[in-house]
C-alpha cells in the first residue's frame, strides 16, 4: 500500500541548532500515528515542516506518493499547539469563515454535534474555557473533511476529564477512518490513541513500532513493588534483580509466576504487593535514562 | 484569485472592525473632536494669538479701557492682556515665554520688556512701537480687500484633519493589525489553509478602505451640517481624490505590514512614518517660505498629493485636468506600494 505521506531525511537547522536531524518516516492510509518525545525534541518542528509553515533545510515530503502540490492545504485538516484566531468572531461564525475557504466542506452542525460545541457556538472564540477551546480547534481542523488530520499537541493544558474527553473525540475520528498525525509528550496518550509511534529526542527517531512492540522490545520487565519492611531477608538472598527506593523494593522480572513463587518460598507477606506492566514512559527510561517530561 | 476566499476575509475583518465598538467609535468621534475644537477656537472672537503682561495691576482680570496705555496699541486686534501685581512676577512669565510681552504702564515715556529669543515678542515690539506713531506722520497706506470668497480657516483645516485621520487609521489598521495577527499565530494559522497571501491582504486592504470611504462621508456631513463647508469643485471629483489617497495610504500599510512579529517596533516604525508625514503635508500649516529641502521632501508622502488635489478642488473649485499631476502620483505611489508590499510579505516572520 502507498504511504499516505512519507518524509526523506529531513534536516531543520537554525543556525547552531539542529531541531530535526535526518528522520525519515511513512505513514500509512488510516492509522493514527503518534510522533511522542520531551519538550524540544523536534516534534512540532517536523510537523511544522509537513504542514509548510516553515521550510525544511533538507529532505523530501511526499503526499500520496507525490511532492505536495496545492491541493495538499484542501486536503489536510491542523491543529495547531496554540494558536489565536480572527478577533469578534463567535465559535459559529468562525467555523463558517474557515470553512469557505476550502473545497470540501464539513456541515457546520455536524461538527457542532460532533465535538460538543453547542452550548458555546453563539460565544467569542476567545471567551470560552480550556477544553471547549480544544474541542473548538479539533471541528476548526475538520472543517475540510481531511484525509489526513494533523494535531499537535492537542491535549496540552488540559484537566485530567477534558483530556479523556478529547481522547474520546479523536478515537471517534479515527474510526472513520481518517489518518491522523499525533503530537504528544504524554504517553498514556501516545498509547490509548496511536496504532504506530516514532519516539523522537534530540531531533532524531531513535525507537519506531506499534506501542505494544516498542514495550515488548525496548522494555520487556515487569515491576513487582513491595514494601521494605514486608522483607524479613537479606534482598541478596532473594536471587532477584532488586532495587531499592522510597522504603520499597522493585524487583524487574520477566516472569512474573516465578517471581511471585520465589518470593512466597521465602514467606514474603504478598498482601501490599504491586505489580506494574511497562509502557512507553519506561520504554524512553530505558532508551534514554530520562524521563519522558523532565 | 479566488472570490469567495477573498470576501470571506473581508466580510470577516469588517465584522471585527464595527464590533469593536470603542475604535469604531473614536474613528468618527476624533476627526469630529479636532474639527469642532478647532471651529470654536478660529471661529469665535475671542481667539487671541499675543499675550501681554502688563505691571503694576492687582491679580484680577484686566479692564483693558481702564489702563494707561497706547490707545492705538490697547485698540489692536488679537492680543490678549494678562495683569500682574509686580515687575518681578511679569519677568518670571516673559523669562519662561508664558506671555510674550511685558508693559508698565502709565504715562510716556513707555518702558517694556521683550524677549529676544521670542518670534511673536519681536513682532509685539514692532506693534507696539508702531502704536506710538501719530497718525497724522504715518506714510500712506491703501488697503485692498479680496474681491474673491474668502476662504475661511475652518475650511483650509478640514480637509487636513480628515486626511491626517485617513492617514492614522489606514497605517495604523493594516500596518499594526496585521503585524498583530503575525505575532499571535492567526496569520500561521491561515497560511495553513488555500488562502493566498494575495486573497488576503486585498480583503485587508479593501475592507481598510471601505471603512475609510465610510467614515469620511459620515464625517463629512456631520462637520458639514455644523460648519457649512464651501467647495467650489465637484464632490464626486473630491470623492475620487479621498479614495485614491486613502488607496495609496492603505498600500504604504501592507508595506509596514509586510514583515515584523514586534508591536513594539511597528509602532515605532509608525510613529517614525506618520509625524512627518502629518506636519510636512501641510495638514496643520503651510509650507510656503519653508527651505526648498523641507518643500521637496514632502513630496514623497501620499498625503501631501491628496491634501494638495483636494483643496484645489474645494478652494480653487479645480477639475480632474487641473489636478491630473496629484493622481498620477497617488496612482504610481499606490502601485509601488503595492508591489513591494506583496513581495515582501511574510505569513511568520
Amino acid at each position: 500500500m502507498t504511504a499516505l505521506l512519507e518524509i526523506r531525511n529531513l534536516v531543520k537547522r537554525y543556525q547552531d541548532v539542529v531541531a530535526v536531524d535526518d528522520i525519515s518516516f511513512a505513514i500509512e492510509p488510516g492509522i493514527c500515528f503518534g510522533l511522542l518525545g520531551p519538550n524540544g525534541a523536534g516534534k512540532t518542528t517536523t510537523i511544522e515542516v509537513i504542514e509548510d509553515v516553515i521550510r525544511p533545510t533538507a529532505g523530501e515530503i511526499f503526499y500520496k506518493g507525490r511532492p505536495r502540490s496545492g491541493s495538499f492545504k484542501d486536503e489536510v485538516g491542523i491543529q495547531f499547539q496554540s494558536t489565536s484566531l480572527l478577533s469578534l468572531l463567535t465559535v459559529r461564525e468562525t467555523l463558517e469563515t474557515f470553512q469557505n475557504l476550502y473545497q470540501k466542506k464539513t456541515a457546520i452542525d455536524d461538527l457542532v454535534q460532533l465535538c460538543h460545541l453547542a452550548e458555546f457556538q453563539n460565544q467569542y472564540n476567545d471567551k470560552i474555557s480550556g477544553g471547549q477551546r480544544q474541542r473548538f480547534l479539533l471541528a476548526l481542523a475538520l472543517i475540510n473533511r481531511p484525509e489526513l488530520l494533523i494535531l499537535d499537541e492537542p491535549s496540552t493544558g488540559l484537566d485530567p476529564q477534558a483530556r479523556r474527553n478529547l481522547w474520546d473525540l479523536i478515537q471517534q475520528i479515527k474510526k472513520e477512518g481518517k489518518t491522523i498525525i499525533l503530537t504528544t509528550h504524554y504517553m498514556e496518550e501516545a498509547q490509548y490513541l496511536c496504532d504506530e509511534i516514532a519516539i523522537m529526542d534530540g531531533g532524531k527517531i531513535i525507537a519506531r513500532g506499534s506501542p505494544a512492540g516498542l514495550i515488548r522490545n525496548h522494555s520487556p520487565e515487569m515491576t513487582v513493588i513491595l514494601p521494605k519492611a514486608h522483607l524479613k531477608l537479606e534482598v541478596d538472598k532473594l536471587s532477584l534483580p532488586v532495587r531499592e527506593a522510597d522504603g520499597r523494593i522493585e524487583l524487574k522480572t520477566n516472569d512474573v509466576n516465578a517471581c511471585l513463587n520465589t518470593l512466597m518460598t521465602h514467606g514474603i507477606d504478598l498482601s501490599d504487593l504491586v505489580i506494574r506492566s511497562p509502557n512507553l514512559e519506561t520504554v524512553f527510561l530505558n532508551l534514554t535514562g530520562r524521563k519522558l517530561r523532565e | 484569485m479566488n472570490l469567495k476566499r477573498f470576501w470571506t476575509m473581508l466580510k470577516a475583518r469588517n465584522r471585527e472592525f464595527f464590533r469593536d465598538r470603542s475604535a469604531f467609535g473614536w474613528n468618527f468621534l476624533f476627526p469630529f473632536l479636532i474639527v469642532a475644537g478647532f471651529g470654536v477656537i478660529f471661529g469665535g472672537q475671542s481667539y487671541t494669538e499675543y499675550k501681554i503682561g502688563i505691571y503694576p495691576h492687582p491679580n484680577s482680570p484686566v479692564q483693558i479701557d481702564q489702563v494707561k496705555m497706547p490707545e492705538a496699541f490697547r485698540n489692536m486686534r488679537l492680543l490678549e492682556f494678562i495683569g500682574f501685581a509686580s515687575e518681578a512676577e511679569g519677568l518670571e512669565k516673559l523669562k519662561h515665554h508664558k506671555i510674550d510681552f511685558l508693559l508698565k504702564t502709565g504715562e510716556p515715556p513707555y518702558e517694556y520688556y521683550v524677549s529676544d529669543e521670542s518670534p511673536k515678542g519681536y513682532v509685539l515690539e514692532h506693534m507696539f512701537k508702531a502704536s506710538l506713531v501719530p497718525p497724522e506722520i504715518q506714510l500712506p497706506a491703501q488697503k485692498k480687500e479680496i474681491k474673491a470668497n474668502a476662504i475661511r480657516y475652518i475650511d483650509w483645516l478640514f480637509p487636513g484633519i480628515l486626511a491626517m485621520n485617513m492617514m492614522f487609521s489606514a497605517l495604523w489598521g493594516v500596518g499594526y493589525v496585521v503585524v498583530r495577527y503575525r505575532k499571535n499565530g492567526v496569520l500561521k494559522r491561515l497560511k495553513v489553509t488555500p488562502l493566498t497571501a494575495f486573497e488576503y491582504l486585498s480583503a485587508q486592504a479593501l475592507s481598510r478602505i471601505f471603512l475609510l470611504m465610510f467614515t469620511l462621508t459620515v464625517v463629512w456631513t456631520g462637520c458639514d451640517l455644523i460648519f457649512a463647508f464651501t467647495v467650489s469643485g465637484s464632490y464626486l471629483n473630491l470623492f475620487l481624490v479621498f479614495f485614491l489617497g486613502s488607496l495609496s495610504l492603505t498600500a504604504l500599510g501592507l508595506v509596514l505590514a509586510a514583515r515584523g512579529t514586534s508591536e513594539e517596533f511597528t509602532t515605532g516604525i509608525l510613529n517614525f512614518i506618520s509625524w512627518p508625514m502629518m506636519f510636512l503635508s501641510e495638514v496643520w500649516f503651510s509650507l510656503e517660505g519653508a527651505p526648498q529641502w523641507v518643500k521637496s521632501a514632502a513630496q514623497i508622502f501620499p498625503l501631501t498629493h491628496l491634501l494638495q488635489a483636494a483643496r484645489k478642488i474645494m478652494h480653487d473649485g479645480a477639475g480632474l485636468a487641473d489636478i491630473s499631476l496629484e493622481l498620477m502620483v497617488l496612482t504610481l505611489m499606490t502601485l509601488a506600494f503595492l508591489t513591494i508590499g506583496a513581495s515582501l510579505f511574510s505569513w511568520n516572520k
